[in-house]
């Protein structure tokens, strides 16, 4: 099983998600923004970071990336997609998800350790989560407030497209606590917080049993894998 | 050489946290008068030789597309500099 994750310039943790597809069981493969190839993937992580320095907005010069015709051709014909974080942000700039993500509404950057619960354990990027499972991961972002006008928020709720919802704290003024988004198919899965930063003991947040020793974020990485194998 | 003017404002119905910093900071300089305060982007585009019509829905093009997202932003205008 191969894992396309796309190096954009400002793309900061690529290298997490690769080796986030490695832990997983799965071959990273190092994809570049420039060009117009995806190497014969399974399935594709746009990561985090500030790709063009987040000018524009936000994801939205990335969003024209040579590379992304071939992203959004193998999205629509339902190759598993992730977007995390920046990656969340192309997804959304480039129309492949609803809605779009503007300034946190409090105005400052935040970095914590997120609760979230998984709603949806049907998508390509979720599948290996027990239903209404609670996860911790790391959050950190600038720009991570989602929001979608009320017709698309009704759609999203009421078609079991949102994937990630905050507990207990909403870090930046999403609509409605939303974390994460898929498609209507659920192959294209976008959310805020950064699984890829908990896939390893000794690296992640802390849990009640010890430090740094969370790996919530793995399953949505060995999600893709079952999701590929089952097809 | 003539220049394109570009402008997008975040929709209105939409919160728009810079502005919103902003307003609390003229408030603390002891302003009492001004409301609101919105940000947008103007986007100033140098034209090599004419501005023509195909040029200007090129520009519309790019405006809708790229300089804003029309799900979060509203291009306002796009109008020739003199």
């Amino acid at each position: 099983m191969r894992v396309g994750v796309i190096t954009f310039p400002g793309s900061l943790d690529d290298r997490d998600a690769q080796r986030a597809v490695r832990l997983a069981g799965a071959k990273p493969v190092a994809l570049w923004h420039g060009d117009h190839d995806l190497h014969g993937v399974d399935a594709l992580v746009l990561p985090g970071g500030f790709s063009y320095g987040d000018y524009l907005r936000c994801g939205a010069i990335a969003a024209h990336s040579p590379i992304m015709a071939e992203v959004i051709d193998a999205a629509n014909a339902g190759m598993p997609v992730l977007g995390i974080c920046n990656g969340f942000q192309m997804l959304a700039e480039a129309h492949l998800l609803a809605g779009g993500l503007i300034r946190n509404d409090h105005g400052n950057f935040i970095c914590r350790d997120q609760g979230l619960r998984v709603e949806n354990t049907s998508t390509a990027w979720t599948n290996d989560f027990a239903t209404g499972a609670e996860i911790t991961i790391p959050l950190k972002n600038g720009e991570g407030g989602f929001i979608a006008d009320a017709d698309t928020i009704n759609r999203l709720e009421g078609e079991g497209q949102v994937v990630f919802r905050y507990l207990g704290v909403n870090p930046n003024g999403s609509i409605n606590d939303i974390a994460g988004i898929s498609n209507e198919r659920g192959n294209v899965v976008g959310l805020m917080p950064h699984p890829e930063h908990a896939v390893e003991a000794g690296f992640g947040p802390d849990t009640a049993a010890a430090m740094r020793s969370g790996v919530d974020g793995l399953a949505i990485f060995t999600s893709a894998i079952r999701a590929l194998a089952s097809v | 050489m003539p220049t394109i003017v570009v402008e997008v404002m975040p929709k209105a119905v939409l919160l728009d946290p810079q502005g919103k910093a902003v307003t609390g900071a003229l408030h603390r300089l002891g302003n009492t008068t001004v409301s609101e305060v919105r940000i947008g982007k103007r986007f100033e585009l140098t034209v090599e030789g004419e501005v023509t019509d195909a040029l200007l829905a090129e520009v519309q093009t790019y405006a809708d597309e790229m300089f804003s997202n029309s799900v979060i932003e509203d291009v306002v205008s796009i109008e020739v500099a003199q």
